[in-house]
């Protein structure tokens, strides 16, 4: 028990729980954005690989950082508007659309990846985002090296959720949001273009998982691998259910998982010898079945989720 | 050019509308004024093409011929450009759809406010819309709680935020499709008060409906549409009942009524069914239907209508209580078993719940049989025994479709409506469940269903009759019972009843309180 | 400006030109990466067409590489048939396949006739539990399946892994992580000599036709499709929705584990965590370009199965990544949903400024 304790109270422990929650806050906020407006994007897992290459490929050409961030969020905006013209003025199938969306995007990816980088054994490694050493908070006991000691794009995670909540809940543009995801004919009836509103929340929505992506190459390693990804969109779609599509709760899910995920690898190098690591490493997916299981009796799903809209129809 | 009639300005001017879907055409030729301060009643049967024009009218269509112009602020008419619900807003036209168009999640506030500011604006100015709203209410009595979400309001209250949307954006045309359809006549009353203060305030306003005597009541104005094209448009004073009848039906359709007869013995019983929460939730509702009557339902939509049609459905099953048939218990039974043992259902949403739209008119008229010897042998379905029977079907029902195999889809409500009824009533049930079974159907269609209601009355079934209509209720039903939140009214004698004290229990208003 | 106008039910040679003509456009798209990356376009069709049927090897090659995408192909095209998103197929054809190596590699010795039947039944066992859980969780909790399934596919690659390196590992394996070899008597029969194609195209090709069969002349298949096409009415009518359900979850789990066990019994002979290339994907792939028919799973597995073929074989002649061919069948995907407009909608090009949308 007193293992586990240390643990928890270790405070290296928290900066990876925070560290494991970053792509996964862009990504539940990009999928909460798209389904609010009444989107399910499952492009998400190939969003993520995509915002991971194009991210890192900009950067290993000489974009500089934010430089690759831009292209990674510009790279899953692309990905995001060929669902979102799929799915909205054609209302073709959501859930087809978006497994098309993920095959195409990590295919293109790889593709161009292997196309430029033919020849490597090793994966080539850029200079990532290093941690931000803020005078002060930094130095504090326990509460600096566990949250201020993260790099900056941790910090703009955590920004998107601040602005993400204040927009959907304080200016007009979010009540629009919200309600094209309940009634897209209600917008209508005021005036206001579901199709636009709608693809602009899935290209927005988009863009912030790619940053997902960009997180794992530019910040949590240095370098892009085949699979790196590994499910991480899936968790993420998992996820918005289990916040019941409010972003606060989305922080506090990817928060949670983020630290479930470094306890049970701390809890690997306590235990491991016993258990085969493969158990440990089916944990985040069984954990997400387990929150979607949690929460689905009482999920209250953006009510026109799924549900394509066509004019004069209703 | 703004023209006058009657002294006042006209205010919205459609012109030569066609507009045609298909091989049909919706509206044909119509040209239509509404004045400032005028009321005008657009009266014509379901499918005569009412609700398509004020689709037109706010953007919603685009018509293939003909313009609709609407009076700017100074008084000029101003040609609306097609096609657009946000150039109709600013043009100062409201639409209040007969299907709300309110987001459920939402506070009334923000339904309201919806659209009204810029979507760059970082805030969101709601004590001065408050202030506003609150003024407006005051003016037009039509009083809601704003911070209500919309899922928790009445119906009645839903439509006051409907209206009250349009007020907000300072409207000059309210338009109102079949604004009745959902109010108790005592509601309905106060909504024409509304309207009538409303428009000597200023307000031009064109309600829809195909009921002939809140027409006569609350308008000026009446203009009639039949088949797609106006067939009258004339002052209210000096219009009567008949006249405006036969404008709108065209040919005159016998009306099925019943004859007396002697009801028998009890069929159906539901003994103190409760069912979970929520509005629509019921509480020790108890029923008795005797064989060869109709029981009607009268209600509000929304206070459990629709959950007693799930019980004796058999889709969802009572906390407590008890309903069996013939003595038999059926309280747990499913969709089958309700089905086996002689219940026919006709659902409330028959294209939502009655078929199976890509599937063809012969499939859909075997499903509720297809595990039937008839139908199967072996697990393998037989062919020639559905497509057999779905001729004869077509042919008994009169099924208006190219043959069994065309999809359901393609079928017009009123022959999907017979499809329904042809594989319900076919089979000679002890009980029908009918619910709403005339909604959205023409004159003709109607006629067709209230017929084989009748019929299986007289052959000694008994029907259950829900709906909203009060006419179709107090014409069909040898008795009627009224369910208000949940709670069901023991029925009583359709003789002794008048629509004004149906209303007032419809409100929730018993006898006592009346008094 | 473009407008939809909904269309009488199409016409049989419609409902063929518009998968073929996707087919067609994603090949066509191909192009624009094989020039990014510098082939000679007209040579680089050549030599994938030449790879996948240039030569009687080539052509075999095809048909075994179309054996797993036709059974993944029917496991998705029947699930979708009742809206049942199984997304899991990958994660059903490793549990088939450890399933058929489980009872494949000596715990029973029997002769073939017992041995293969048992095989193939266990794997097809293990392909629909697999599949029921997420049934189960969707028809009792409401859970959506879309995401268990996927989030499952990842569980059963872990899982697979644990048992190739622990008790499954094959002593004789010089420390790779694979399992024991399947029994000859367990293995399905090849079909030619000196070639890989194996009896697994049979169960292929006559699942296709169960599932065809199933769909369109049973009480079942009639209750699939009600469900799947409007499962409110479907209730309403009294046909048993739940159950419908975990038949289809059941028999759709089975035919992805079915594809599992033709990939350890036909044609490698002992199971590895990289059996499947992404199998379970295509198939929803070929699911989609089939438009959710049996019959033209067949059909659109072989097309995607020479694209994969084609596409490594060219790949090898020119050194450009064979990712090349994801990325085709990717765009073969998107390509069939945007072409299945024209099935359900007449497009009309309009002059008009405004254009009024497409009703279902």
């Amino acid at each position: 028990m007193s293992d586990i304790l240390d643990i928890l109270l270790a405070a290296n422990f928290w900066a990876a729980a925070l560290r494991i929650a970053t792509p996964l806050i862009f990504g539940v906020i990009g999928a909460l954005v798209c389904e609010r407006a009444g989107v399910l994007n499952l492009g998400i897992e190939g969003i993520f690989t995509a915002g991971a290459m194009a991210g890192w490929m900009a950067v290993w050409l000489g974009a500089g950082l934010w430089g690759g961030v831009l292209v990674a969020a510009l790279a899953g905006g692309f990905f995001g508007l060929i669902h979102a013209i799929l799915t909205v003025p054609l209302g073709l199938s959501q859930h087809v659309s978006g497994i098309g969306v993920t095959l195409f995007a990590t295919s293109l990816s790889y593709f161009i990846y292997r196309t430029a980088l033919p020849d490597v054994s090793s994966p080539p490694r850029i200079e990532a985002f290093k941690p931000l050493d803020i005078p002060v908070l930094s130095d504090l006991p326990f509460i600096g090296p566990a949250l201020f000691q993260q790099t900056a794009l941790t910090f703009l995670a955590l920004a998107v959720v601040a602005v993400t909540a204040f927009v959907l809940y304080r200016t007009p543009l979010g009540l629009a949001i919200r309600a094209v995801g309940d009634n897209p004919s209600a917008v209508e009836s005021q005036g206001l273009s579901v199709y636009g509103l709608r693809i602009g929340a899935v290209v927005a929505g988009s863009a912030l998982m790619a940053l997902g992506g960009a997180f794992l190459t530019m910040s949590a390693f240095d370098a892009f691998f085949f699979g790196m990804v590994n499910g991480r969109g899936w968790i993420c779609i998992a996820l918005t259910v289990f916040a019941s599509w409010r972003p606060g709760k989305a922080l506090l899910g990817a928060l949670l998982f983020g630290a479930f995920d470094a306890f049970q690898v701390r809890l690997q190098t306590e235990v491991g010898s016993f258990i085969p690591g493969q158990v440990f490493l089916m944990m985040p997916y069984l954990l997400s079945i387990a929150a979607l299981v949690l929460v689905a009796r009482k999920a209250d799903y953006p009510r026109a989720l799924l549900v394509p809209y066509f004019r004069g129809q209703r | 050019m703004t023209s006058t009639v009657d002294g006042a300005p006209v205010v919205l001017k459609l012109e030569r509308i066609t507009k045609r879907f298909g091989a049909l055409t919706a509206n044909d030729d119509v040209s239509l004024d509404l004045h400032r301060g005028e009321i005008l009643a657009l009266l014509g049967e379901n499918g005569a093409g009412k609700t398509t024009l004020m689709n037109i009218l706010f953007g919603h269509y685009v018509a293939d011929e003909g313009t609709v112009a609407v009076a700017g602020t100074n008084g000029t008419l101003k040609e609306l450009e097609p096609g657009s619900p946000h150039a109709a807003l600013n043009a100062g036209i409201g639409m209040v759809h007969q299907h709300f168009t309110l987001a459920e999640n939402l506070t009334a506030l923000e339904n309201i406010l919806l659209g009204t500011e810029p979507l760059s604006s970082f805030s969101s100015a709601r004590g001065k819309a408050r202030k506003h709203l609150g003024d407006l209410m005051q003016r037009s009595g039509l009083t809601v709680d704003l911070n209500a979400r919309i899922s928790s309001l009445s119906v009645g209250e839903k439509q006051r935020v409907e209206i009250l949307k349009a007020l907000y954006r300072d409207a000059r045309v309210l338009v109102l499709d079949e604004p009745t359809a959902v109010l108790t006549p005592q509601e309905s009353d106060t909504l024409f008060a509304t309207l009538k203060k409303l428009a000597s305030d200023g307000l031009g306003i064109i309600f829809i409906s195909h009921k002939l005597d809140e027409v006569l009541a609350a308008s000026d104005r009446i203009g009639v549409l039949r088949g797609g094209r106006k067939v009258a448009d004339q002052p209210t004073a000096g219009c009567d009942k008949r006249q405006l009848a036969e404008l709108m039906v065209g040919k005159s359709v016998p009306e099925s009524t019943r004859t007396p007869q002697q009801p028998g013995a009890a069929l159906l019983v539901l003994s103190q069914v409760t069912t979970g929460t929520g509005r629509d939730a019921l509480h020790a509702v108890d029923l008795e239907l005797l064989s060869g009557e109709i029981l009607g339902i009268a209600g509000v939509s929304g206070n459990g209508q629709g959950t007693l049609a799930k019980v004796i459905s058999g889709l969802e099953a009572p906390i407590s209580g008890t309903v069996s048939l013939n003595g038999k218990q059926l309280t747990r039974s499913s969709a089958r078993g309700m089905i086996d043992a002689g219940i026919a259902r006709i659902p409330e949403d028959r294209h939502r719940d009655g078929i199976v739209g890509p599937m063809s008119v012969a499939e859909n008229l075997a499903i509720e049989t297809i595990r039937k010897p008839e139908n199967q042998r072996f697990g393998f379905l037989r062919f020639d025994a559905i497509a057999a029977r779905a001729k004869e079907a077509i042919t008994a029902y009169d099924i208006r479709c190219q043959g069994g195999n065309a999809p359901a889809r393609l079928l017009s409500g009123g022959n999907i409506q017979k499809i329904v009824l042809a594989r319900t009533l076919d089979s000679d049930p002890i009980v029908v469940l009918a619910a709403q079974p005339s909604r959205g159907l023409d004159v003709g269609a109607t006629a067709d269903v209230h017929r084989r209601l009748l019929e299986a009355r007289s052959r000694g079934a008994g029907v259950i009759l829900i709906s909203e209509d009060l006419d179709e209720l107090m014409r069909l039903s040898d008795r009627i019972a009224v369910i208000h939140r949940g709670h069901l009214s023991s029925a009583e004698r359709t003789e002794n009843l008048d629509r004004g004290t149906l209303g007032m229990r419809m409100a929730g208003h018993s006898e006592e309180q009346a008094a | 400006m473009i407008r939809f106008e909904p269309r009488e039910p199409a016409s049989l040679s419609r409902l063929i030109l518009v998968p073929v003509a996707a087919a067609v456009v994603a090949l066509a798209l191909a192009a624009i990466p094989m020039g990014f990356a510098g082939l000679n376009i007209f040579k680089a069709y050549g030599l994938m067409a030449t790879g996948a049927f240039g030569s009687l090897f080539a052509f075999t090659e095809m048909l075994t590489r179309a054996t797993p995408l036709i059974l993944t192909g029917l496991a998705a095209a029947l699930a979708f048939r009742a809206k049942l998103w199984n997304i899991g197929a990958e994660g059903q054809l490793y549990a088939g396949a450890l399933a058929a190596v489980a009872v494949g590699t000596g715990v029973i010795d029997a002769p073939s006739f017992v041995l293969i039947p048992l095989v193939v039944f266990c794997g097809a066992l293990a392909g629909g539990l697999v599949m029921l859980g997420p049934t189960l969780l969707k028809t009792r909790l409401g859970v959506d399946e879309v995401v268990t399934t996927l989030l499952l596919n990842f569980v059963i690659l872990l899982f697979v892994q644990m048992m190739l390196e622990g008790p499954m590992k094959d002593p004789m394996g010089m420390g790779w992580p694979q399992s024991e070899p399947i029994l000859d008597a367990a293995a399905l029969p090849k079909l030619m000599a000196r070639m890989r194609i194996h009896g697994g195209l049979i169960i292929a090709l006559v699942a296709a036709l169960g599932v065809y069969l199933l769909l369109k002349r049973t009480v079942w298949g009639f209750e699939i499709r009600a469900v799947g096409e409007n499962a409110n009415a479907a209730r309403h009518a009294g046909i048993p929705v739940t159950a419908t359900f975990i038949r289809v979850g059941l028999i759709s789990g089975a035919l992805a584990g079915l594809a599992g066990v033709g990939e350890v019994a036909g044609l490698k002979g002992y199971l590895t965590a990289d059996l499947s290339p992404g199998f379970g994907y295509s198939g929803i792939v070929v699911a989609m370009l089939a438009g959710l028919n049996p019959i033209g799973v067949v059909v659109a597995a072989l097309f995607i199965a020479s694209i994969f073929v084609g596409a490594d074989s060219m790949s090898r002649a020119t050194g450009v990544s064979n990712y090349l061919a994801d990325l085709i069948v990717a765009m073969a995907l998107i390509s069939v949903l945007v072409s299945g407009l024209f099935l359900r909608f007449k497009v009309r090009f309009v002059g008009q400024r405004h254009t009024e949308g497409a009703a279902k």
